[in-house]
């Protein structure tokens, strides 16, 4: 009887486009979620890293260098905070029993700028003048390294994302290039990518921070490390992109495109590179990493971001000292979060590769 | 003043000792609204010379080393890049074999179409001359339509899709190089149907290039068969299909199955098509051909008009 059933009721299941199937096997991948998911709160965080930090990143307090971590506690249905006091040597210090006072949200306390805009001096947490909140401890200077980490974030991770765009949209362009081109093009450009490869990235970064100026201000300091990193990490994506084009520039579209009186240029841009997307996206995520460690590396050297500006990379200069890490592990915090950020990024990018690859 | 002309066209892949001749001293000429067809076997250099049309053959490897295209009057092998991208789709369109492949996969097809509106006519470049071009090429629903994706479509409605780009900006030829070689036989039928009206509808040339000398007799004025390179035989098409003259148009004639012809093997070529590079001295046909004499080794015979409008490479035609 159904044999001659209307034909409109036989309507097939529209397809999935690339991307529904994208994210709904990326959905399937629980790892990748949640290093997304963190990835999510720490851009939050530095987003809007003045308002949670209690303190500025250059607030100092000699009273309590090297202060252990003061949480608050539960006190009946309140959090307070406890007070310490210095005493029975350097840098120790003892809890006041009975000394406590409520723990505020929402205070009035150091100046920012939201977004480096907006002026403000509303925090979401603090304590008292003789109660503060270091949740995170201090370091030598008495600067809250809860504060600093948070500071600092807003560098590191942000040297990651504006690296990888400029590093990548010239690699992409310059290996699309060279792959569509081919010929001497092709040879003169990849041995250039191959002669930046080849140097130690190490060397190469100290040699190139040596080419600019001492004394640069934080922007600039800040402008060169992303120069820096990214002008060591093009050449692989160059690389990369260089043979996907070689072989991408074959497909008949490309012809058909040339057929219409596109140019040479728009080909490479609009025909060939958005071919090459699921692949880059993949490897953007996974190279982040490589420039949050870059800055690091540079500023625990002592010629990135310098004193009294925080990233996680300066802040771990601190921790170089043996002496320090024994009697005040908390300085070891930026590390901390440096791994959990790259661990974020790769677990999330091994998320984005499965989930892209249609092959598997 | 045609609207084509190819005058002794030769060209080379690569240059110096290792050149081989892909086409050698091919001459072809369409009129405006005329529709031709070239066929021949793979790799006998009828592509190369369809995609000369707009210089679309990348140089190196290709070389120009002999004859002129006169496109409208104007050499495309002496122009300037800016013109020459200008009637790449202003004058002369591509539909390409495989559709599939032609779409750019990662694209929606309007966005397609609107490429090479934005190219040619800017001031038209809107999702409603998209619509009416998609209707133009016989798509059902095209409002919905452009936002597919290529992948979402059948091949014959990526095929209607790529006509449809072609035609965008109203060229006054249509290159369509086997544009039905990769779709099954029904939707065959159509897009040559398709192609057919629309050429009555807009008055274009057609250039269509086919192996399958059963949709010449429905489409093409004129025919040109070539061989290794050169064309042997150029004739109206009725004409030819009634009366082949060169040895190796009757054998292709022979190899195309028949309705009414009993239940008999088909005809093959004996022997292999020459490699380029490689090709017999004299005539190159006449390792495989029936009727060869010994000086057809010797010397390669000319193109010659035997009859109005009849060319034969062939002195043994009659």
């Amino acid at each position: 009887m159904n044999q001659t059933a209307p034909i409109q009721n036989q309507t097939a299941e529209q397809p999935l486009s690339p991307w529904q199937l994208f994210r709904r096997r990326l959905r399937q991948r629980r790892i990748a979620m949640a290093g997304g998911a963190i990835l999510i709160v720490l851009y939050l965080v530095a987003l809007f890293a003045g308002f949670v930090a209690p303190y500025s990143y250059d607030r100092l307090d000699t009273n309590y260098s090297f202060h252990p971590p003061i949480w608050p506690r539960l006190q009946g249905f309140h959090l307070v905070v406890p007070r310490y006091e210095q005493g029975g040597g350097v840098f120790t210090y003892h809890i006041v029993e009975n000394d406590v006072k409520p723990m505020h949200f929402l205070v009035h306390g150091d100046k920012y700028k939201l977004f480096g805009l907006i002026p403000a001096s509303i925090h979401l947490f603090g304590g008292d003048d003789n109660h503060p909140i270091y949740l995170f401890g201090t370091d030598q200077f008495g600067r809250d390294v809860f504060s600093r980490l948070l500071y600092g974030s807003q560098i590191s991770l942000s040297i990651g994302i504006i690296g990888i765009l400029l590093s990548f949209t010239f690699g992409m362009i310059i290996g699309g290039i060279s792959g569509y081109f081919s010929g001497a093009t092709d040879t003169v450009i990849m041995r250039l990518c191959e002669l930046i490869m080849s140097i130690p990235a190490l060397y190469l970064i100290i040699s190139l921070r040596a080419a600019f100026p001492p004394g640069m201000s934080s922007a600039q300091i800040y402008a060169m490390i992303i120069i820096i990193l990214s002008f060591i990490g093009w050449a692989s994506m160059a690389r990369v992109i260089r043979g996907m084009t070689l072989s991408l520039r074959e497909q008949q579209f490309v012809l058909a495109a040339r057929s219409l009186g596109q140019t040479h240029l728009k080909v490479i841009v609009r025909h060939i590179l958005p071919n090459t997307f699921s692949y880059v996206i993949v490897a953007a995520t996974l190279s982040v990493p490589y420039y949050i460690l870059g800055e690091v590396v540079l500023s625990f050297l002592g010629v990135g971001i310098q004193e009294p500006s925080a990233s996680w990379g300066n802040m771990l200069t601190a921790a170089q000292n043996t002496e320090y890490l024994r009697n005040y592990p908390w300085l070891l915090a930026p590390g901390a979060a440096i791994f959990i950020t790259v661990l974020a990024f790769n677990f999330l990018g091994d998320g984005l590769r499965d989930a892209a690859d249609t092959k598997a | 003043m045609n609207l084509l002309e190819i005058k002794n066209l030769k060209m080379d892949f690569g240059t110096g000792a290792d050149a081989l001749r892909a086409v050698d001293g091919v001459s072809l000429t369409i009129g405006a609204s005329e529709t031709v067809c070239l066929v021949g076997e793979s790799g006998c250099g009828k592509t190369v010379t369809a995609l000369s049309i707009a210089r679309l053959v990348p140089t190196p490897p290709a070389n120009y080393v002999g004859g002129e295209i006169l496109l409208n009057g104007r050499d495309v092998l002496k122009m300037p890049n800016g013109e020459l991208r200008s009637i790449r789709g202003g004058v002369v369109s591509y539909v390409f074999q495989d559709p599939g492949a032609s779409l750019n996969p990662v694209f929606r097809i309007g966005n397609q179409i609107k490429e090479s509106l934005k190219l040619h006519k800017p001031g038209k470049a809107t999702n409603e001359e998209v619509i009416r071009l998609l209707k133009l090429v016989g798509i059902s629903a095209p409002e919905s339509r452009i936002k597919n994706y290529p992948f979402e479509m059948s091949g014959g409605m990526q095929q209607r899709v790529m006509i449809a780009m072609a035609l965008a900006s109203e060229p006054r030829l249509l290159v369509a190089d086997e544009p039905t070689t990769a779709l099954d036989v029904t939707i065959q039928a159509q897009i040559l149907e398709l192609l057919h009206g629309l050429k009555q509808r807009l008055g274009m040339a057609i250039l269509l290039i086919t192996h399958n000398l059963g949709i010449v007799g429905d489409m093409a004025d004129r025919v040109a068969v070539m061989y290794a390179g050169q064309i042997v035989e150029s004739a109206p098409a009725k004409e030819l299909l009634r009366h082949p003259l060169h040895p190796y148009t009757k054998a292709l004639m022979n190899a195309v199955p028949k309705l009414a012809g009993g239940a008999d093997r088909l005809s093959a070529i004996p022997g292999n098509v020459p490699r380029i590079g490689n090709f017999p001295p004299g005539c190159r046909f006449a390792p495989r051909c029936p009727i060869a004499k010994p000086e057809c080794s010797e010397k390669i015979p000319e193109l010659v008009e035997v009859k109005a409008g009849r060319w034969v490479r062939c002195p043994f035609w009659k």
